[in-house]
């Protein structure tokens, strides 16, 4: 079982270990900067912390110490253009390895929509030009917490082929590359957008992407938080199919696959878009184990009194065993549980709002 | 030749000392810092060289872009508002 969290915030990094008196803050870092992602490269060890500074732009940092000291490396950029209008990068949204048959290579999402690579460990970005120059990215959208513009939020690398990768845009669908990027299609089949007008429901470069995970062991295997619902694929990402037996509610960000059996994962819902409360006031985690025939909603450990918390979509992560989650709020609380959401654990109701965790 | 002094904050991040550097106007004289700093240049502008949307430049006591021409005797102020909670 996983013993260490790295929790990135609005005011800093946390490092979170297990030790035999259970969870706790062993480390701090960057304290009172604003970060959107920490992560380890279990290839070879680096720690990666992905900084927005607001003022002085977007950052990375990476340490190869385990977190004893850091160097800011490049941060992805957009190249220049002669527009007067040209992009620039507002917030590092995701940052994935690129598998593990490619040493180095990174992938990173952002706001505005740029998907970018590195191939040396983060000295150096490029655009991928391929996904940037689709047609139809005029019309992603954005709007949100830190969503002004499109951002990619989540990047899925095929655990059987790095070549291959699912990418989630909010909002702008569900993207697919067999190549490694070199071509992209949209794979948003069977999501719908209720904000739209009616004949643009189903337009799939329309769909806010939440955030998907994937079954590690079953990669073609995955779920789907959406603005309007939660969605499973069994082909892929090929196709999606609303998942209803959600509950308490079919609103929410974040959402966690078990590695190993295909038919369990979790979600944690909200009210609805515009009260971004939990149902209630009651902090809970649904959890389906059937492949979404039933789900079952877990409250041990959790507050279920005047809760307000709300998970961001990188809020959540499952270790390599599917018994140990992490889960941080937007209030600042950080939730553990070692048996697979039946009971939960507080670990720090202090923090600054928590924009991602993840097991190291 | 041009003196630039930066706010305080940005010291935190990177290597920001007050110095003195060539250009007939601030992103010239900005250029030349960046050209003997590169860390420097992505926290005073954005991806497309443009002063970055909360980072405020004086030349002397009077709010400039990057295209305000300057003297020999001018200082340039690159400073920030801070927000938030």
């Amino acid at each position: 079982m996983s013993k260490r969290i790295l929790v990135a915030t609005r005011k800093g990094l946390f490092d979170v270990r297990r030790s035999a008196s259970g969870w706790r803050i062993a480390r701090t870092a960057f304290l009172g900067d604003i970060l959107s992602q920490a992560m380890r490269d279990p290839r070879d060890g680096a720690l990666y912390v992905a900084q927005s500074l607001g003022h002085f732009g977007v950052k990375l940092q990476r340490s190869t110490d385990d977190g004893k000291s850091w160097k800011e490396i490049a941060a992805p950029a957009f190249p220049k253009t002669d527009a007067k209008d040209g992009p620039s990068v507002e917030y590092l949204f995701s940052i994935e390895t690129g598998g593990p048959d490619r040493p180095g290579t990174l992938w990173c999402g952002t706001v505005s929509g740029g998907l970018f690579r590195s191939a040396d460990r983060g000295e150096s970005w490029t655009l991928n030009e391929a996904l940037w120059n689709e047609p139809s990215r005029k019309e992603w959208g954005g709007g949100g917490f830190n969503v002004d513009k499109p951002g990619i939020d989540t990047i899925l690398v095929d655990p059987r082929d790095s070549d291959r990768m699912v990418v989630g845009i909010s909002t702008g669908g569900v993207w697919q590359t067999k190549d490694g990027g070199r071509s992209w299609r949209v794979t948003s089949k069977g999501l719908y957008a209720e904000y739209m007008p009616p004949a643009r429901r189903n337009d799939p470069y329309m769909q806010d992407v939440h955030r998907i995970a994937r079954c590690a062991a079953h990669p073609d295997k995955l779920w789907l938080q959406h603005h309007n619902g939660v969605f499973r694929s069994t082909d892929g990402g090929e196709t999606w199919k609303e998942v209803k037996s959600i509950k308490p509610s079919k609103f929410g960000f974040a959402v966690a696959a078990h590695p190993k059996d295909a038919d369990t994962a979790w979600f944690v819902p909200g009210v609805k878009d515009e009260c971004r409360i939990p149902v209630d006031a009651k902090m809970v985690v649904a959890r389906t184990t059937d492949g979404a025939k039933s789900f079952k909603v877990l409250t041990k450990g959790l507050p279920q009194k005047h809760a307000y918390d709300l998970v961001l979509r990188h809020g959540l992560d499952v270790d390599e065993t599917g018994k140990c989650l992490a889960m941080g709020s937007s209030t600042g609380n950080l939730w553990v549980t070692e048996n697979g959401g039946n009971a939960w654990t507080l670990v720090a109701g202090n923090l600054p709002p928590i924009a991602s965790v993840r097991f190291a | 030749m041009p003196r630039v002094a930066f706010t305080g904050n940005l010291k935190r991040h990177v290597d920001a000392r007050t110095a003195r550097a060539e250009g007939a106007s601030v992103g010239a004289v900005l250029e030349s810092l960046f050209a003997a700093n590169p860390r420097l240049r992505s926290y005073v502008v954005d991806d497309q060289g443009r002063l970055r949307k909360h980072v405020n430049v004086y030349v002397n006591d009077a709010r400039a872009e990057l295209d305000t021409p300057v003297g020999a005797d001018d200082e340039i102020f690159v400073f920030q508002a801070l927000s938030g909670g």
